[in-house]
């Protein structure tokens, strides 16, 4: 074993953005190690100061071509809260059923396309088309189906349009939704063939005691509200993230790293939803994750594929479920207006916990902004994750330790876009 | 058989917008796709498909690239790519690896200037825009 090894990735493929990897390595000691966010950073809370609270919802959208449902969602809760005003069963099962089609169209993005080549040894989806084409078109017919979701409820495929403060500008019908109902029942079935598939490959050998963070719910699996809480008994509402998390700025990273307030990284996404939450997956979801040999948690960042496909079965089934209980609301939109008010929202996207916080003036006009994307959260716990994976490892050659370092980052599914969403411009002049 | 035209890109990003500008001013033939993904769905029945989309290969803003797809490998590394990890090229190759393609379809780069957020599109590839949809909008 040489006494020094450098590995340097200067671009990331198959994550969502523009990343890269350091690694250094002296004898058997890891002496520097960073994921790299070099994407130009966006300057969105920045784009909010002195609009309307109505906008934030299409503002914040375009974040993320991926989960702009999150983004929506997030905000139409900081505002409905701080203005007092809860949506009734109706709207709030259209909010979730919206985002069962995010998380099926994001997730299957990504088990199909990002991750399994990885674990099949391919470098692009497009070899791993040719020989797997039956897979290929499984996921892009899955893919389709989020897509009908967002068209249905949100206008159109990306960047939906329907969505507003107080619910939708336009509700759908019930023969709209029943519509929708073959699909689901095929992706219902093809979620659960994905998680036999992607839980026959090859995981590598490796733990650890994450502190996984995400929201719960009484009555369901938390996906658009909820108390944040994790498996070291946190347990606090969104008002109180800034008590229990803490945003810092690193040179590598046009991100800010964020981290518990005693300074450890914490874990958010598919893991930590499953393992605070997996008892309340819909019947089929939690029968698939037995059969494939997930336990009542998961502490291996690899097997993340098989959870997310699980995930997929369950915003099926959920939404399914939702579609086969629907009733029109009688008014599309509830009437909200915050003024001289602090509204803070969260919810689950695909990736893991999105916080906003607005600061809303007398006139409704947004005076602060202040939003943390999954990846940004995410970010510690990837370096922690290559930390620990390196020392027992150093027998590989640098091209295959190379490719399980990058595999371990898109055990997160790194939205890098939204990550760099954020960061205050200094210049110092002297 | 009517052509389809799908225009690709980011129209809040200036001359990311190239592509989609271009489709605005075919429609109701051109088409807007934000994520490079859409492509496959959206063409799907259609024999006679044209993507414009930016790139970014190092040539003076405003050129013109084009491909002849069917007979020819998309290359990488000339379109703008994309920030969702899948660009023009993958997914070209991706459908044509599940035989997927259109029987035709030709694809449009053109050369990028800035990406400033919000900005509108710089005055070579505004007249490089011009100059697609005349060549393509006429069929």
């Amino acid at each position: 074993m040489t006494a020094e090894r450098e590995i340097a990735v200067g671009y990331l493929a198959r994550v969502e953005g523009e990343g890269a990897m350091y690694l250094k390595v002296e004898g058997d000691q890891v002496v520097d190690l960073k994921f790299k966010i070099f994407e130009p950073p966006r300057f969105f809370e920045a784009f909010l100061r002195g609009r309307r609270f109505s906008e934030a919802p299409d503002i914040t959208a375009r974040i993320c071509g991926i989960c702009p449902v999150a983004y929506q969602t997030s905000a139409c809760n900081a505002l409905e809260s701080a203005a007092g005003v809860e949506l009734g069963p109706g709207l709030r099962d259209l909010r979730r059923l919206m985002y069962c089609g995010e998380w099926i169209e994001s997730h299957t993005l990504h088990v199909f396309f990002l991750h399994a080549p990885d674990f099949l040894g391919y470098d692009s989806a497009i070899e791993m088309a040719s020989d797997h084409p039956e897979k290929v078109e499984m996921a892009l017919r899955l893919k389709k189906i989020g897509n009908q979701i967002m068209t249905v409820l949100g206008g159109r495929e990306i960047h939906p349009i329907n969505t507003r403060v107080g619910g939708f500008y336009r509700v759908p019908t019930r023969a709209e939704l029943q519509a929708l109902v073959p699909d689901l029942e095929w992706g219902l079935d093809a979620a659960v063939k994905t998680a036999r598939f992607v839980s026959t490959f090859s995981f590598p050998g490796f733990e650890r005691d994450y502190e996984y963070v995400a929201l719960t719910h009484p009555d369901e699996y938390a996906i658009q509200n909820g108390r944040i809480v994790s498996n070291r008994g946190l347990d606090v509402e969104a008002a109180e993230w800034d008590e229990h998390f803490v945003e810092s700025h690193v040179e590598w990273s046009n991100a800010l790293h964020a981290r518990r307030r005693n300074g450890e990284s914490y874990h958010v996404g598919p893991m930590a939803r499953y393992s605070l939450n997996s008892e309340q997956l819909t019947p089929v979801a939690r029968s698939t994750a037995a059969e494939v040999g997930l336990g009542a948690t998961c502490n291996n960042p690899f097997q993340s594929i098989v959870i997310r496909a699980v995930e997929i079965a369950f915003a099926c089934e959920e939404a399914l479920r939702i579609i086969a209980g629907y009733q029109p609301p009688s008014a599309p939109a509830l009437e909200v207006e915050p003024r001289n008010v602090t509204g803070y929202g969260v919810s689950e996207a695909p990736r893991g916990l999105l916080y906003h916080r607005y600061d809303i003036d007398g006139d409704g006009l947004i005076t602060d902004a202040h939003i943390v994307p999954p990846t940004s959260q995410n970010q510690l716990s990837i370096e922690d994750d290559l930390r620990a994976y390196v020392p027992d490892r150093l027998d590989l050659s640098d091209e295959r330790l190379q490719w399980e370092l990058e595999q371990a980052i898109r055990c997160y599914d790194p939205c890098i876009s939204c990550a760099t969403h954020f960061l205050d411009l200094k210049v110092d002049r002297t | 058989m009517s052509r389809v035209v799908i225009g690709v890109g980011n129209p809040t990003r200036g001359d990311d917008g190239a592509g989609v500008a271009a489709a605005r001013r075919m429609r109701p033939r051109g088409l807007e796709a934000t994520a490079p993904f859409q492509l496959v769905e959206m063409w799907e029945g259609a024999q006679d498909v044209v993507v414009v989309d930016a790139a970014r290969s190092g040539a003076p803003p405003g050129t013109i690239h084009r491909f002849e797809v069917r007979s020819h490998a998309l290359p990488t590394g000339v379109l703008g790519g994309s920030t969702h990890a899948i660009g023009v090229a993958e997914v070209v190759e991706l459908a044509r690896a599940l035989d997927r393609l259109p029987d035709r379809l030709m694809v449009y780069g053109i050369e990028v200037g800035g990406l400033s957020h919000g900005g509108a599109l710089s005055p070579e590839v505004e007249a490089a825009v011009e100059a697609v949809v005349a060549e393509v909008g006429g069929a």
